[in-house]
């Protein structure tokens, strides 16, 4: 056991070092051949703008171009942000930060020979902001901000917005802002990318075989001179967990990337060694625990606030990060970033004690001051594994030991979903906060009464205050301290909605995949174009 | 009336079963039918099971004890511990409640209706008896697995929903078998008889054709348990069954035997044996109840 723990250590070491040095990997990449890999979700459409699901991104993105992206070549930095298909560096705001002018590229062709202009770019810029009656788009409040979108001339772009916000960048990179044709949109309408594909990214479209593969192939004319070092890639759909691990135990993938849990990495490089290189990252995502407002007893604070003190997150980070694929104990914002709470700080939140018998009695005082002792929660929860059913199990245990029944329903996703969304009828539900681009400023708005996914069905006038406050405040220090009295707000004294754990990223993958980097996100550095196979 | 002769035999008879004491008969069995002697044993371990897991174990089933995760077999915990910490032994043990509760109800109610309808299907006949008859037709024409699948997938997880899923596919199966033994009896002098009577179809029903064709029932009843207890455990293994924390051998077995099948087999391995162990013993045991009331086998 030590020498396997011991071996693990040196794979780890060897697969971080591997990651960090990327130059060093990156110095001599070689050419051709084509990436498999296994992609753990089903495509629902191929319209990004539409689209919330991984299951889209990991095999339709390498198809299309961004103006702005994540830098592949350090995607954990969540503010270095470079040009895609716009020229030089990202733009810095003038105006006061309200107007953002991009010089596109004039090297940027469509699949189908067309040039990319300005036009294009305003084009889908719109489709995402101003998208129409009845035209869906998933990050229309991320550029809440964004008064409008100018072509200055063909290769020109000028975007102003309605007051400066540090959150308008990083919506920008986000990876599900394809740049699509404008004469596809005029000519097709705006429904036609969920079934067809022309982009500008690295790769071509071949063909999706449906549940079965996506394949690809190089783009001659790819604007990233040089790149991609790939002459194809295949995206193998497989829902099953065990069906992936296998399938790059077996090589017939390379690489998931998603995440595995962490038993199935000590797995793959148990039976694999040096065949198996592991990067690891802290994941901007979050499972939640959401009370619904509008059912009783959830509708007292009180008892909202028994909940969260009840668990135990110091204990659970200890042991679940060793079977699931969760790990850090964190407030609202990704615990990586600048504007996360620190560890003194969160002890000061209810339910981040360390002593858990002192939470657990307050909660006690408070279930009985309430007189909700021994009340029966009707749990919803999403039938997947990782880690929502083992979070779920976790969170029940956690309850049970403050006085509470529970009463676990296990959904499929689609029932889940509806049960979470249009019938709400649930006591408590497991929830996701789910990001790419790490955005602290717009990730946080789940918490607001008037945002779109808080399924709470309640919120807080104070922490909607704060946030109003907080959009227009230009100051990081400022905007670090108004997050804390957000922070307070929705997880202490309103007790709108619970953080759990944050998930953690591993990829275990074939080390003979070079020059791609994990990032905070299984959204980001999907792209491909830097992915070369030592071979 | 009776006469003389018939009175004796009577007489006899229940001198000869008064005079036989029971561990006479019940080593008698076992020695005609030790198959299902054994089979019957495995039952009534696990009924006992069921019945005294409080006193079998000090563990409780569904509290997580983290720090002893995924321990292998030792002598506090004998079989090991699960992905939560929880012992293994004791879950198995609990788990055998669940297993009983669903095959048992399952098996009950499915075979008593299936049995009330294959009756009442052969004693109206016409047009009653081929409505029913289609129906039983297109229930009958899905594989157990995929209809109880439907069902749960219609009506949701749960071990409500899971004995309702399982319960239904079996209420066609009964009829069928129960209807083409029900035929035989309707045309039987004595259902003439009570008809003539003036006795209402009810009573013909439940008084006069039921208990003839309770062997039948008996054998549907015997072999419904076993794969009720099969069928739960493969629903709750595709996550469409019982939930967790509740202790079931399907769920135990879909909780380890992907994600640990090699770093900690144990998981998987136990709740698997004791559903083979379950189910075998079970289709011991309805074998056996079979070639007991079959008359045919009865005479090999």
């Amino acid at each position: 056991m030590k020498n396997f723990t011991a071996k693990l250590a040196i794979s780890a070491v060897i697969g971080a070092g591997v990651a960090l040095s990327g130059a060093f990997a990156d110095a001599a990449p070689k050419r051709g051949g084509t990436l498999n890999y296994v992609v753990g979700s089903k495509i629902p459409s191929y319209d990004g703008h539409k689209e919330t699901t991984f299951g889209m991104i990991h095999p339709i993105r390498p198809f299309y171009s961004t103006l702005i992206r994540v830098n592949p070549d350090n995607p954990a930095d969540p503010s270095d942000f470079v040009c895609d298909v716009c020229e030089g560096d990202v733009p810095k705001g003038e105006e006061g930060g309200t107007k953002f002018t991009f010089k596109i590229r004039k090297d940027v062709k469509f699949h189908d020979g067309t040039q990319m202009t300005a036009h294009d770019v305003k084009a889908t810029m719109d489709k995402i902001i101003f998208p129409p009656k009845g035209i869906p788009s998933a990050r229309k409040a991320f550029f809440k901000a964004v008064e409008s979108v100018n072509v200055d001339n063909d290769y020109q772009l000028t975007m102003k917005l309605k007051f400066p916000t540090g959150s308008f960048i990083p919506a920008l990179a986000l990876p599900f802002n394809f740049i699509y044709a404008k004469k596809d949109l005029d000519a097709h309408g705006y429904t036609w990318h969920t079934k067809n594909i022309n982009g500008t990214g690295p790769f071509k479209f071949v063909q999706h075989q449906k549940g079965s593969f996506v394949e690809g192939v190089r783009n001659p004319t790819y604007h990233h001179k040089g790149r991609p070092y790939l002459d194809g890639i295949k995206a193998i759909s497989a829902p099953k967990l065990a069906v992936r691990v296998n399938a790059i135990r077996g090589d017939r993938a390379a690489i998931e990337f998603r995440g595995f849990p962490p038993k199935h990495r000590d797995d793959l490089v148990k039976a694999l060694g040096k065949k198996i290189t592991v990067q690891e990252s802290d994941w901007n995502c979050v499972l939640m625990a959401t009370p619904n407002h509008k059912r009783k007893p959830f509708d007292d604070v009180r008892v909202r606030k028994a909940l969260t003190l009840a668990i135990d997150r110091w204990g659970g980070s200890k042991y679940l990060s060793r079977i699931a694929i969760v790990k850090t104990v964190g407030g609202v914002v990704y615990p990586q970033h600048s504007f996360a709470a620190n560890e003194s700080e969160l002890l000061k939140l209810a339910g981040y004690s360390k002593d858990i018998k002192a939470s657990r009695a307050e909660a006690m005082k408070l279930l009985k001051d309430a007189g909700a002792v021994g009340k029966t929660i009707d749990f919803s929860n999403r039938g997947v594994d990782q880690p929502y059913k083992i979070v779920g199990t976790w969170l029940i245990d956690q309850w049970k030991k403050v006085g509470f029944k529970v009463k676990q329903r296990v959904q499929p996703s689609p029932q889940f979903y509806a049960t979470l969304r249009k019938k709400k009828d649930f006591d408590v539900s497991i929830d996701f906060n789910c990001q790419s681009v790490i955005n602290p400023i717009a990730d946080i708005t789940k918490f607001l009464t008037s945002a779109g996914n808080n399924y709470s069905q309640g919120g807080d006038a104070k922490a909607d205050a704060l946030y109003e406050k907080l959009l227009r405040s230009g100051d990081a220090k400022e905007q670090r301290a108004l997050i804390r009295q957000y922070e307070k707000r929705v997880l202490d004294d309103a007790s709108v909605a619970f953080i759990t754990l944050w998930w953690y990223k591993i990829n275990p993958h074939r080390s003979y995949v070079k020059g791609w980097k994990i990032a905070p996100s299984h959204y980001l550095n999907q792209h491909l174009d830097n992915v070369w196979l030592d071979k | 009336m009776l006469n003389t002769s018939e009175i004796e035999v009577e007489s006899d008879f229940e001198e000869l079963s008064e005079k036989r004491p029971f561990f006479q008969v019940f080593f008698e069995l076992i020695r005609k039918q030790p198959l299902g002697a054994a089979g019957g044993g495995i039952v009534v371990l696990m009924i006992l099971m069921a019945i005294f897991a409080e006193l079998l174990t000090v563990f409780d089933p569904e509290l997580n004890s983290l720090e002893h995760m995924l321990m292998p077999p030792d002598d506090t915990f004998w079989l090991g511990t699960d992905q939560f910490g929880r012992d293994l032994l004791t879950r198995i043990i609990y788990g055998a409640r669940t297993a009983l509760l669903v095959g048992f109800t399952c098996a009950i109610v499915g075979a008593t209706l299936g049995l009330v309808l294959g009756v009442a299907s052969a004693y109206f006949g016409g047009m009653f008896d081929l409505i029913v008859q289609r129906i039983v037709d297109v229930v009958m024409a899905f594989p157990l697995i995929i209809l109880a699948l439907a069902v749960v997938a219609t009506l949701g997880p749960g071990t409500q929903n899971v004995i309702i899923a399982i319960t239904i596919p079996f209420v066609p199966q009964c009829a069928r078998v129960v209807r083409s033994n029900a035929l035989a009896i309707r045309e039987i002098p004595y259902v003439d008889a009570a008809r003539a009577l003036g006795f209402s179809d009810m009573r013909i029903i439940l008084r006069h054709m039921v208990p003839n064709v309770m062997a039948p029932y008996l054998i549907m009843l015997t072999s419904f348990l076993g794969q009720a207890i099969l069928l739960e455990a493969s629903l709750s293994y595709l996550g469409m069954g019982v939930q967790e924390p509740t202790p079931a051998w399907g769920l135990m077995l879909q909780g380890g035997a992907e994600e640990f099948a090699e770093s900690a087999p144990w998981v998987a391995i136990w709740p698997g044996i004791a559903i083979s162990l379950a189910v075998f013993g079970f289709n011991l045991f309805g074998d056996s109840v079979r070639d007991t009331l079959d008359p045919k086998l009865r005479s090999r």
